[in-house]
């Protein structure tokens, strides 16, 4: 600092030339784009920063709190009157619905208690609400108020009382994210109800969804509903996912599938966060298989099903 | 604080806590879920460009990276995303310092609209390479409603600094 034995005068002290320090700043940040987006190494870091920044996002969110909760103080009386009957009715409807499901579900696990078969999987349901969209242009995902202390889990399912809606990809404390059914690339395994037809269903972008990689002669026809598979261990089979919207068979070599989301993806308000109460038993290690028998000695041999591996591999959740 | 040719008022120097203050604040703005609201600016970015050229000395490209990252947590973005085109705008906005203080505010905001609109593009390019989705060209349109609160953002975040040290009324400035 000192040469001839004067410090250098604050003012002429700036440290290295701004193209140097601009090259350093632009290094550092194009290594954490790629660290975050290829590699997910600094979830760690999002985590600790998002405890520091939770404060400021409450009190940014109040105003938004404000405008979303005017409709409710200025709702007539007549009009919630109104709701509550609906909602009285509804309960009925439902109640009666609720008596017959509980004593078919009884009758289901005898049936399969009798015939050897696994129990149905349960599950497990966290209430919440979704707070708002997230700010980033580039996704399409929301936040909802439930988060780790509640039992929200990155991975999980989340629906609506029509269907999925999306899926948990990053869990804080008292909040998640929850990525959209219709993020781009997004992915959710499916079947086709009417045919049971395995596939995945893809996000495509303004509000559609693509069942990709079935061939040019699949079965299936504008009007199918695709229901969750529950082939990847994450979501519950059965829930209702999209509705075929078209089918284009050009002369390539997959179909090309559209469908429109059943479940109001980008409008619901409340939401349930669903799971299994138990996971699923892990894969087989293909190492353990037994040797392949010589034909016509062990025809039953278990070998023959340990190869089975999944049809589709959806992107994992995050 | 440069000699500018319009100053017809001498400022005081800037309070550094005021700086961060005003930094936190646009923060704050940022982080209110607008959710797909077309045109709401990025408050930071103009906050941050507005203090890169009044102040090259204090505020550059380290304060820009530290609220990048911040703002790329709290919208959920790619780590790194905000931070590098932040970096990049501090950069441009001191380099740009000596000249644009000679401008009125009106004019200051036409060099900065550049600026901002590139920070914008960086970011949809980052995005764009990691596979995302297109936002659309409503997205630009925040960097020109950042333009036009550049005036407004210019009288409010020097007002600490109109203050004359003591009150005198007798005295002319």
């Amino acid at each position: 600092m000192s040469l001839i034995g004067h410090s250098v005068p604050p003012i002429f002290r700036r440290g290295p030339a701004p193209l140097v320090r601009l090259m350093v700043f632009v290094a550092i940040a194009l290594t954490m784009l790629v660290a975050d987006l290829k590699f997910r190494y600094l979830e760690v870091m999002r985590q600790s920063l998002s405890v520091i920044l939770y404060p400021v996002e409450m009190a940014a969110a109040t105003p938004a709190d404000l405008v979303r909760n005017a409709s409710t103080y200025f709702a007539t009386l007549a009009k919630v009157q109104k709701e509550n009957a609906e909602l009285r009715g509804e309960r009925l409807r439902v109640g009666e619905r609720l008596v017959q499901f509980e004593q078919m579900s009884r009758e289901n696990d005898e049936l399969r208690g009798l015939l050897g078969m696994a129990q149905r999987l349960e599950a497990r349901s966290v209430a919440a609400q979704v707070l708002y969209a997230a700010r980033d242009p580039f996704s399409r995902k929301v936040i909802l108020d439930r988060g780790a202390t509640h039992g929200v889990d990155a991975g999980q399912a989340v629906v609506d009382a029509t269907g999925v809606i999306g899926q948990v990809s990053r869990v804080y404390p008292i909040q998640s994210e929850v990525t959209l059914l219709t993020d781009k690339d997004q992915a959710i395994p499916v079947t086709v109800a009417r045919n049971g037809l395995r596939g995945a269903v893809f996000g495509a972008g303004r509000g559609q969804l693509e069942l990709r990689f079935l061939p040019a002669n699949a079965d299936v026809q504008p009007g199918d509903e695709l229901l969750t598979s529950g082939l990847d261990g994450l979501y519950l089979p059965g829930l209702p996912v999209a509705r075929v919207m078209r089918v284009e068979r050009d002369s390539q070599a997959f179909a090309r599938i559209l469908c429109l989301p059943l479940g109001g993806v980008e409008s619901s308000m409340r939401v349930l966060v669903l799971s299994r109460a138990e996971p699923l038993p892990p894969m087989p290690d293909p190492a353990e298989a037994l040797p392949i028998v010589p034909e016509g000695r062990g025809a039953g041999s278990p070998a023959e099903h340990q190869g089975e591996a999944k049809p589709t591999n959806p992107k994992a959740p995050g | 604080m440069q000699p500018t040719n319009r100053s017809r008022r001498i400022l005081q120097p800037v309070k550094l806590w005021f700086v961060y203050l005003s930094l936190c604040l646009a923060l704050v703005l940022d982080l209110v879920p607008t959710g797909r609201l077309p045109g709401v600016p990025d408050w930071l970015a103009l906050v941050l460009a507005f203090w890169c050229v009044r102040e090259p000395l204090r505020v550059g490209m380290g304060t820009g990276f530290l609220f990048g990252l911040l703002v790329d947590v709290g919208h959920g973005a790619a780590m790194g995303q905000h931070a590098l085109a932040y970096v990049l705008l501090a950069y441009g906005a001191n380099g740009l310092s000596r000249r644009v203080l000679w401008f009125p505010p009106a004019e200051q905001a036409l060099h900065i609209m550049p600026l901002l609109l590139l920070t914008q593009v960086l970011m949809v390019l980052v995005r764009l390479v990691a596979g995302a989705e297109f936002p659309g060209w409503w997205y630009f349109v925040g960097s020109f409603t950042g333009t036009l609160l550049w005036v407004p953002l210019h009288f409010l975040l020097l007002l600490p600094q109109y203050r004359p040290a003591d009150r005198d009324d007798n005295r002319p400035i």
